[in-house]
């Protein structure tokens, strides 16, 4: 059944953010931040957003869901000497404005006295604004996420007669304006876009149904994976779990696949953060300099990439970011660090006060192919469920799904399994890293062979 | 509820953006002049506060408030769906005439519904923000931490944090809905770190629900939070390695209840069936569960942390029984999936906030106690795991697989209780784990209240809750193959 479609795209069209709204957007900055000052805190900073965004979603072939959305706020965060009051709203309201001013400072009244707490250091801020090319804005137009949604499903539905039904393919398209500023006189906004389409199907056998998605998302639409290659992607990844045959448990090699390999290097991202770090809640506690990961691995940061979704030239607190490494062949260089952790542990902000920038893992690739010869019979992870990942005492055990591999190549699918082991022994077992990277991602990987893992089956 | 809740909820909101009756109506009629199924304002505004103490001093605290509107036209399967941050006539015209854009131009019949003006409250509407004041709970937070020190030498950080939450909701629809909702929720929590010999582990404990913060300072209740953080991180240094395979494991009572929340709650949830897409599709009638099962889900129970008076849409909470002596009963629904399906709302429709679209989600659900003694559960098996304590879980609704994690569990050996293990994950598929209950406890406990529960990126406060349970199989992820 298909609807006439009454199009609305003229508002939302004369809504995309201009230079213009970047100044705006400062001069609302430097108003909360002055009625603060004029509230009585000591210091103060400002951060202010507006995101406009458009999501339309097929199913079936039909429309099922138009989302238009508007978000606008501010959070405020003020200090009277070492004591720290936070607030934040969506209503941007005049009234609303003092109300948030005058909660922050009352809490501040509240909050006992932290010496390491404040603003960061002057010579810390980022002076240099290269122009990152982030905003690369694609019209918002009902028609053509429509058309992107519907090919992408399309493809999947079309793809195979295993895929059963689509459970909806998703294109969406937002522009964002965000400003930040502190009494040290920092004040600067930019604007960004985002582009992403995404399509969940379900393959169905007589042993069952399973689901798989495939995601991708840029700056800009035109930079996507083609929704041919989204609807494509997504059904190969749900016949590929269709039928999944026993193994026994045991200890194997294991690899992870690309979309999963990002979660694992984020878990030694969160290991080498400063919280953890100075809670003492972490395995890789005062690790600087030892070894963590394999030799053959090291994990940096690239800030200012043009068009990356990754790339800033300043954190959350206005820290200028630099290219730097983590992890160098295999030892820890820096922890992410904010002003507040920083000082906690006595050393300089990283300019991590928001995570990683396009952190990149560099290892010798290998084609994919090879990677799974290497392994010759083994798992191939391609789906992670759950949260048991302790990174205190650095415990490793989580559901898994994939397919099992003999002599270096796809044998059947596998499913209800576990995954179990030691982060730290995980780290130094990766023996080999396939050249499937997504670029795109902020974490940027491919797949990673881990030489043995526990596996758990029924 | 009484008129009055409804009522100041709604004048509240309102009167905020000067809004009049009359206005409403007169959208009502603008997006009805399309032809839709349904039309549906919901307006909101929640405010926040939290606080939190890390190495023994209150360095952080937060207010905030989120105030929108969420308009939403319903034409069969589809929905139009806008949202803005201001409650402002301008605004409320352009957000309606948006959600509309899904529509074909024509004209519908709002089906206005018998107006029911009074239902049951499951809480009370009073603002638990400032049920207690800013200075006592940093006194409150400050005593907690110095507590939890004194408890055991081996405790080395301690966090706590206590939030507490106020919203009031309308909801105006076509269909005759015109209902408010004041709802407060709370909670509190206690992290701990302890260190023997250079080994550290950790331990949590939390509560909360729809009440005000007087709760903690009865019976020791902030007291005993810090007394099971410290207990439970103290049994985990002594942990071994956990077994790695299938084998019988026994939950325990309470907040193990996850299991249901994942192995069979999501595969309810109407819109999954009414796609087709849950392993528990068309099986109304079916077995799907040992007979011992009786699982449904309340949003009765008064003060709980998913109770509701009324749900997102305005339908008032309800209890539903789901799996009922192992046969499956019925799906929790929202207004578009039950009017799809030919049945009735659930009272299951829930949103995050007005900047998120409804869907059927959980309240507080749980399995009916059984008749066995907890003491004869454990005593009945040989080999395998007794799960205390868990984190969270996850399932794919699809396969029927579903995780969850302990953090907190013991080897049996011979019937008894022997070495505490590491946290595991374990894995089963929904439906043939039901099937493979075998014992049901007589100790029904409903969880402390702190669960979250994730869907389609929307984030919902539920109970769960169980009696202690024995599965005869279920695979255990841990390090010892």
């Amino acid at each position: 059944m298909t609807t006439a479609m009454v199009e609305v795209n003229d508002d939302a069209a004369q809504s995309v953010h201009t230079p213009d709204d970047e100044a705006k957007l400062t001069e609302f900055v430097s108003r909360i931040l002055e009625a603060a000052k004029t509230g009585g805190a000591t210091a103060a900073e400002v951060t202010a957003g507006d995101d406009i965004g458009l999501d339309v979603k097929m199913r079936e072939g039909d429309l099922d869901t138009v989302e238009f959305s508007r978000d606008r706020g501010f959070d405020i965060t003020v200090y009277r000497g070492n004591r720290r009051g936070n607030a934040s709203t969506t209503d941007t309201r005049e009234e609303s404005i003092q109300e948030a001013v005058r909660a922050a400072l009352a809490i501040a009244e509240h909050t006992e006295e932290d010496s390491y707490s404040g603003l960061a250091d002057p010579d810390k801020l980022a002076v240099n604004f290269p122009d990152l090319d982030l905003y690369r804005y694609d019209p918002m137009d009902v028609k053509q996420l429509k058309a992107a949604a519907q090919t992408a499903e399309s493809t999947a539905l079309d793809f195979d007669a295993k895929i059963y039904r689509s459970d909806g393919a998703r294109a969406s398209v937002s522009s964002n304006c965000v400003a930040y500023g502190n009494s040290l006189g920092f004040l600067h906004a930019y604007r960004s876009s985002n582009s992403s389409l995404y399509a969940d199907v379900i393959a169905k056998s007589n042993q069952g149904m399973q689901r798989a998605a495939w995601f991708t998302m840029a700056r800009k639409r035109s930079e996507l994976d083609s929704p041919e290659m989204v609807g494509k992607k997504a059904a190969e990844n749900a016949i590929r779990k269709l039928d999944p045959r026993p193994i026994a448990t045991g200890e194997y090699p294991v690899m992870f696949d690309q979309t999963v390999a990002m979660g694992l290097i984020l878990h030694i991202l969160n290991a080498l953060s400063g919280r953890p770090q100075y809670l003492r809640s972490t395995y890789l506690l005062n690790s600087l300099e030892k070894q963590v990961t394999t030799t053959a691995m090291s994990l940096k940061e690239y800030p200012f990439i043009s068009g990356a979704m990754g790339s800033r030239a300043y954190d959350s607190e206005g820290v200028a970011t630099s290219e730097k490494y983590f992890v160098e062949n295999g030892f820890a260089q820096n922890f992410l660090l904010s002003s507040y952790s920083g000082r906690k542990l006595g050393m300089p902000s990283t300019g991590n006060a928001s995570g990683v920038c396009n952190l990149t893992v560099e290892a010798q690739r290998l084609p994919l192919k090879e990677v799974l010869q290497q392994m010759g019979r083994g798992l191939v992870v391609t789906s992670l469920m759950g949260q048991g990942v302790n990174i205190l005492t650095g415990d490793y055990s989580r559901g898994a799904s994939g397919y099992w591999v003999e002599n270096g190549e796809y044998a059947h699918a596998v499913d209800e399994l576990t995954i179990a082991g030691k982060l730290d022994e995980m780290y130094k077992n990766m023996v080999a890293f396939g050249d499937d990277v997504e670029s795109r991602r902020n974490i940027r990987t491919g797949s990673i062979l881990i030489s043995k893992m526990t596996v758990a089956a029924i | 509820m009484t008129e009055t809740v409804s009522n100041n909820a709604k004048q509240d909101l309102l009167t905020a953006g000067d809004i009049s009756d009359r206005q409403l109506e007169t959208m009502m009629s603008g997006m009805m002049s399309c032809e839709i199924d349904r039309g549906e304002l919901f307006f909101q505004c929640r405010r926040n506060e939290s606080w939190a103490l890390e190495q023994g001093i209150v360095k952080s605290a937060g207010f905030s408030v989120s105030r929108g509107i969420g308009a939403r036209a319903i034409s069969g399967e589809k929905s139009g769906f806008a949202y803005a941050d201001d409650i402002q006539l301008d605004v409320l015209e352009q957000t309606s005439s948006a959600a509309k854009s899904i529509a074909r131009v024509g004209s519908s019949q709002g089906t206005n519904l018998p107006l029911k003006r009074q239902f049951p409250e499951f809480y009370q509407g009073s603002d638990p923000i400032v049920s207690v004041s800013q200075d006592e709970k940093v006194k409150l937070l400050s005593r907690i931490d110095k507590f939890t020190r004194s408890l055991d030498p081996r405790v080395k950080e301690v966090s706590v944090s206590i939030n507490a939450n106020h919203e009031s909701t309308y909801i105006y629809s076509s269909d005759g809905t015109d209902h408010g909702d004041v709802r407060p929720l709370v909670r509190f929590g206690v992290s701990v770190v302890v260190e023997q010999n250079g080994r550290r582990e950790n331990g949590n404990c939390g509560g909360g629900g729809r009440h005000d913060l007087s709760w903690l300072y009865e019976n020791e209740t902030a007291e005993n939070f810090a007394r099971e953080a410290v207990r439970q991180a103290l049994v985990n240094l002594e942990a071994v390695d956990a077994p790695a395979g299938p084998m019988p494991v026994v939950l325990g009572p309470g907040w193990p209840g996850v299991l249901l929340h994942e192995a069979v709650g999501h595969g309810l949830e109407g819109d999954f069936n009414r796609k087709g897409t849950s392993t528990f599709s068309n099986r109304i009638g079916e077995r799907v569960a040992s007979p011992l099962c009786t699982i449904v889900d309340d949003a009765t129970i008064p003060n709980r942390r998913g109770s509701l008076t009324i749900d997102d849409e305005g339908t008032p909470g309800q209890r539903t029984v789901l799996i009922e002596n192992g046969v499956l009963r019925g799906y929790m629904q929202d207004k578009l999936n039950a009017k799809l399906m030919g049945v009735a709302s659930t009272g299951n429709g829930r949103r995050e906030s007005y900047a998120h679209q409804p869907m059927p989600r959980m309240t507080n659900t749980f399995m009916l106690a059984g008749e066995s003694d907890p003491e004869e559960i454990i005593e009945s098996v040989d080999r395998g795991v007794f799960a205390k304590t868990f984190g969270g879980g996850q399932v794919d609704i699809t396969s029927g697989q579903f995780v969850f994690s302990a953090t907190e569990a013991y080897l049996i050996e011979n019937g008894k209780i022997t070495a505490p293990i590491k946290g595991a994950t374990l894995i089963g598929n929904g439906p043939e784990i039901m099937t493979r209950v075998s014992m049901v406890g007589n100790d029904l406990e409903l969880d402390l209240g702190v669960g979250v529960c994730g869907k389609e990126g929307q984030g919902v406060p539920v109970g769960v809750g169980q009696p202690t349970l024995k599965i005869d199989q279920i695979t255990v992820g841990g390090t010892q193959a």
